[in-house]
Parts: C-alpha cells; structure tokens; sequence
C-alpha cells in the first residue's frame, strides 16, 4: 500500500475505493459458475431429447428452475467482470466508458431475460 | 521543447520477441474463450429460453437450428470452449492460491487444460451420439 493515510492503509481499499471487491467477486462467481454449470451441462444431455415438452417438463421442476436462476445471476455477473477487464486492457477514455456502459446494458438486459423466461416456464405459464 | 522530434514511444519487448510456449496459448485462450462465450454462448443460451416461454412455434425455429449439421457443430465449439474456459480457470484458482507457479508446473497444468478440454468435449459428444444419435 502507497503513500496515503493510516487510516487508508488499513482499509485497504487504494484509490479506486473499491479494494480488491471486483477481483474477489470474479473468484467467487467462477467457483458458483463450476458447480451450476456442469450440473447444467449433465442436466441438458441427460434430458431424454431437446424436444419442446422434454425442455419445458424439465424446467417445471423446482430442482431445475431454481439452479437455474442462481446460474443466470452466477454466469452474467462473472461475464460482466471479465469482459470489463478486456476492455479495460483495450480501450480508453471516452470509448472505455461508453462501452462498460454498454457491457451494463448487455449483461443486465440478458439476465433480466433469461430469468424472466425460467419463471414464465416453471410458473407453468407456457 | 520548441521542436521535439515526433517518434513512436519505445514499447517494450512483447508478443515479437517471446518464444511462444503453451501458458502463453493457455493466457490468451483463456480470455478469447471467455469473450467467445459472453457473445456467443450466452446468446444462444437467451434464445433457448426465450423461445421456450415463447411457446412450441419460436422453440421449433431454435430446435430446427440447434439439431441440423451447422448447430451440431457450434455446440461441438462451445462444448470445447467451455471446457478449455472452465479447466484454465480451474488453474487460475490454484494459481491465486500461490501454488503450481513454477515454470514446469505452469507448463504441465497449462499442458494439461487442452488435453482435458479436448478429452472432456469428446466425452461429452459420445455420450451424447450414443444415448440419443443425431
């Protein structure tokens, strides 16, 4: 730690004052991420066909939907770190800002969908 | 300062002069997987489920798509992706921890993410073939 105030030092938290929150968020979504993810993939190809009804039946079940929904906060929240940092590597000023912005809108946006259309199908209302 | 000569900043030695090795793939695919599956997979993935609790017409559209020649190759891809995205991110949680940073350790754990993806994918898509052909 640089040359601020006690006080600063202890907290720990540097210029940004933000610490290391987005590095420790990263580390804890991937971890979530490992285990809803291949729980997810073994669910799909253990599905007997990707038929509507098969996918719908599925997804009607609490033990599927659930997961479901934490995989979706799970998954777009570690996206929305990581494509942060690959922008942050190549871009700057203005266009840097734009673009997070932008990253915001996309990971948001999505993950308001995909949760919406898990309830719309596990609420029984397709 | 009246007249300073205008020349490129000097850069210091990067991807030109490094002998490539398989922790520097490892690196970059890492990233280049990541980014693949946050514009790709993760858009694919909206459109299975919005085109479920769209109803049995926009799923049929999806299926259509996703069962024929060219999206059993896209899911062939990103099965990969995933895999090599998951191994090499297994690798930077041990790394964080501050072990297997030693030049032979990186290069076998680096070694070890495209065996297991490549490996993990094969599996994935046999079991598939066999529990359901195409």
């Amino acid at each position: 730690m640089g040359t601020g105030t006690e006080l600063g030092r202890v907290r720990g938290l540097g210029s940004a004052h933000a610490g290391v929150h987005h590095w420790w968020l990263q580390r804890v979504t991937a971890v979530g991420n490992i285990v809803l993810l291949l729980w997810f993939v073994g669910s799909l190809i253990r599905l007997p066909s990707l038929d509507y009804q098969a996918v719908v039946i599925w997804l009607r079940q609490p033990v599927a939907a659930v997961p479901m929904l934490l995989l979706i906060v799970s998954v777009f929240w570690h996206f929305r770190l990581g494509v942060q940092v690959f922008l942050e590597d190549y871009l700057r000023g203005g266009t840097l800002k734009v673009a997070v912005l932008a990253l915001n809108l996309y990971a948001v946006g999505g993950a308001a969908l995909a949760a919406f259309s898990v309830l719309k199908i596990a609420l029984g209302a397709v | 300062m009246a007249s300073r000569p205008i020349s490129p900043r000097p850069l210091s030695p990067h991807l030109s002069i490094w002998k490539w090795r398989v922790h520097m793939t490892v690196s970059i695919l890492h990233r280049a997987t990541g980014n693949a599956m946050a514009f790709g997979a993760v858009l694919l993935f909206l459109w299975w489920l919005a085109a479920t609790a769209t109803g049995p017409d926009a799923y049929a559209t999806f299926h259509h798509v996703a069962t024929g020649w060219f999206g059993i190759l896209v899911g062939v891809g990103f099965t990969w992706v995933f895999f090599q995205h998951l191994l090499s991110g297994i690798r930077h949680l041990v790394m964080d921890t501050g072990e297997a940073l030693s030049l032979a350790a990186s290069k076998t754990f680096a070694t070890m993410t495209i065996v297991g993806s490549v490996a993990l994918t094969a599996l994935t898509w046999l079991f598939i073939y066999t529990s359901k052909g195409f």
